[in-house]
């Protein structure tokens, strides 16, 4: 491990969540330390998933405890972790394509106009979002979308996906986790939602990168989490070790001690 | 995304050529599919395409104009007439209260076919109260509102909480409610008198009222003032832009922290409402209750909605097209008969509409890639 100097941002220790006779998470720890993209991989049915669900309040664990900031902290519902600072866009992106950019990166968290025209009449303060949504693609270094009134459909892949990751960096205050963020996408927009992930690092936002891609994996990622039958099996630094060797500790092929 | 189709890469090339999000990747694009998105993107069609897509008001409002002009020509000089214009009005008006909360329940992506009976139930309720039990009107309103939201809550309960379909909710309850309608009145018309007069609150909206020399009644103008409201409430509350994505993409509206189960139950509490509303409108208009009254209405308010542009698929649409597309389904019935056709071809004409709005819509939706 390369950059625990400093304490982790968010840690948790002795993971379990089972599904009837289904052992999903068998122990799992896991640290993700400041300022760094820490890549979470495993084969299917490693506890991936589960873990990530866990850490962004989508699932509950049965046991184990996690820390944000070294206090623990219990997440029952994905808007507890939200409000603690923990933004997930998810593989589906969860965007309403008929809206538009600034109503998608305010979605279920919308501001009102000050005075009786907020408070009365409840109306939204639509410049000020649309303001405010311009402010958070321009800080990924995408403020080229012109028209943030426009629809998200009329967008390609990689725009929709900087829209989401716009949105998560914009509310994120402690990091935010990108579940297979490249999947859907061509290696043009790949490159970008790369290129994002290294902007928002180097702002200081630790990620937390869940991925298939083993050369996005070590393209963006400080740290590698390997995950394996329900149990952290490794963490891995990517210089130091090869695709096929992590590939390998993913599989079983290889034990780390 | 995943590219499938030439012609998706086109358009997905285009996009990316015109709003490229960083510009070190426009080398990358071949010179030939720059040419050719151009082309694409701006040709005319597919600006139409676009420009129906960002106001998609516009198509059914060219319609009633086309048919407004169409049936000034064809209609022997009694189309453009005040009195005519003020009976279309008169005749939408009670179509196009209840299109509001079907307007509201489509753009979540549910259908209300339950609409026309619920509306008849609670003006039964409210003219019951009021003539065999002697409720002040004001109460038997009240009375009627309640039960129409309790009718819009049981809609509401079964989508969310059972996961049940809302075709199959409100076809089951069209029939339920029409059945309670004919059993609660015993299918007996109550008539103006009984309702205390043509100075009773309950006939409120059937008084006529002249906006220069066209006569309206005040019904006409409260609808048309419940559609300012709701359009404000939809477009520019949090509440509105909730239900607009609920019906967009109902898993994204959850992840993003919306309670959709809250808002669809409140979206069918409103709708129940607003068959109350409707049916003191309908009051109004006929100037009694009757479990007759208005026996198209349910699949009318759909036709309204259809054809005022907003898709059943849920997530887009505009309410002020659901006054248009009310307004032309008056305005071709009226119109025709005027012209002198046969009154058997008003529905194929409706009908055809009808088909063509969907088509429209399926092709304006294929601008999102």
């Amino acid at each position: 491990m390369s950059t625990n100097s400093a304490e982790p941002i968010l840690s948790a220790s002795g993971l379990i969540k089972r599904f009837g006779r289904v052992t999903a998470l068998n122990g799992t720890d896991f640290e993700l330390y400041p300022g760094e993209v820490l890549a979470v991989i495993g084969d299917n049915g490693a506890g991936k998933s589960s873990l990530i669900k866990c850490l962004s309040g989508a699932m509950v664990p049965d046991e184990g405890t996690m820390y944000l900031d070294g206090r623990p902290v219990q997440f029952k519902r994905p808007q507890e972790a939200r409000s603690a600072g923990i933004e997930t866009v998810y593989q589906t992106l969860a965007v309403a394509p008929a809206l538009d950019i600034a109503a998608n990166v305010f979605l279920g968290r919308e501001r009102r106009r000050t005075g009786p025209l907020g408070s009365v009449l409840r109306m939204l303060d639509k410049p000020g979002m649309r303001r405010d949504a311009k402010i958070a693609l321009d800080d990924l270094g995408i403020g080229t979308l012109q028209d943030i009134t426009q629809a998200v459909e009329t967008l390609s892949g990689g725009q929709r996906q900087a829209v989401a990751v716009a949105r998560a960096a914009a509310f994120g205050s402690k990091l935010v986790i990108l579940d297979e963020p490249t999947a859907a996408l061509g290696v043009r927009e790949s490159g970008q939602v790369l290129q994002m992930i290294r902007d928002l690092r180097d702002k200081g936002l630790p990620i937390i990168l869940i991925s298939h891609n083993m050369p996005h994996v070590f393209e963006v990622a400080d740290r590698i989490h390997i995950q394996r039958l329900g149990q952290r099996a490794a963490v891995v630094d990517p210089a130091s070790v090869s695709m096929s060797e992590a590939v390998a500790i993913m599989t079983g092929a290889t034990t780390v001690g | 995304m995943a590219v499938a189709t030439p012609e998706a890469h086109l358009l997905a090339a285009s996009l990316v050529f015109n709003l490229s999000i960083g510009g070190s990747y426009m080398e990358t694009v071949p010179a030939t599919d720059v040419a050719a998105s151009f082309s694409q993107r701006n040709g005319p069609l597919a600006r139409v395409q676009h420009i129906l897509h960002r106001y998609p008001t516009l198509s059914p409002g060219f319609v009633l104009v086309v048919a407004s002009i169409v049936f000034t020509i064809f209609g022997h000089g009694k189309f453009q007439q005040l009195g005519t214009i003020g009976t279309i009005l008169r005749q939408t008006a009670v179509l196009a209260s209840l299109a509001i909360g079907q307007t509201l329940i489509v753009l979540t992506a549910g259908i209300d076919l339950a609409v026309g009976t619920g509306m008849l139930l609670s003006h039964l309720v409210v003219a019951k109260l009021a003539f065999d039990s002697g409720w002040p009107p004001f109460l038997a309103l009240a009375a009627g509102a309640i039960v129409a939201m309790t009718l819009g809550g049981v809609h509401g309960l079964l989508v969310t909480k059972l996961g049940l379909p809302p075709f199959i909710v409100t076809l089951g309850t069209f029939y339920v409610f029409q059945s309670l309608g004919l059993i609660y009145s015993q299918a007996r018309t109550i008539s103006k008198n009984e309702l205390g007069g043509e100075n009773s609150v309950l006939l409120w909206m059937g008084k006529q009222v002249k906006i220069g020399s066209m006569p309206i009644n005040r019904g006409v103008i409260v609808v048309f003032l419940m559609y300012v409201v709701f359009s404000f409430i939809l477009s520019n509350t949090a509440w509105g832009t909730h239900v607009y994505s609920i019906g967009d993409d109902r898993e994204a509206a959850r992840l993003a922290g919306i309670n959709v189960t809250r808002v669809l139950i409140s979206v069918y509490l409103v709708a129940g409402f607003l068959y109350a509303f409707g049916g003191w409108v309908q009051l109004g208009r006929s100037l009694s209750a009757s479990s007759n009254a208005a026996v198209d209405i349910n699949l009318e308010t759909i036709t309204a909605v259809v054809i005022g542009g907003t898709s059943l698929f849920g997530g887009r649409g505009r309410l002020s097209g659901t006054l248009v597309g009310a307004l032309i389904v008056q305005v071709l019935r009226l119109g025709l008969s005027l012209a002198d056709v046969s009154p058997y071809w008003q529905n194929f004409a409706i009908g055809l509409l009808i088909i063509v709005a969907v088509t429209l819509d399926q092709w304006i939706r294929r601008v999102a890639k």
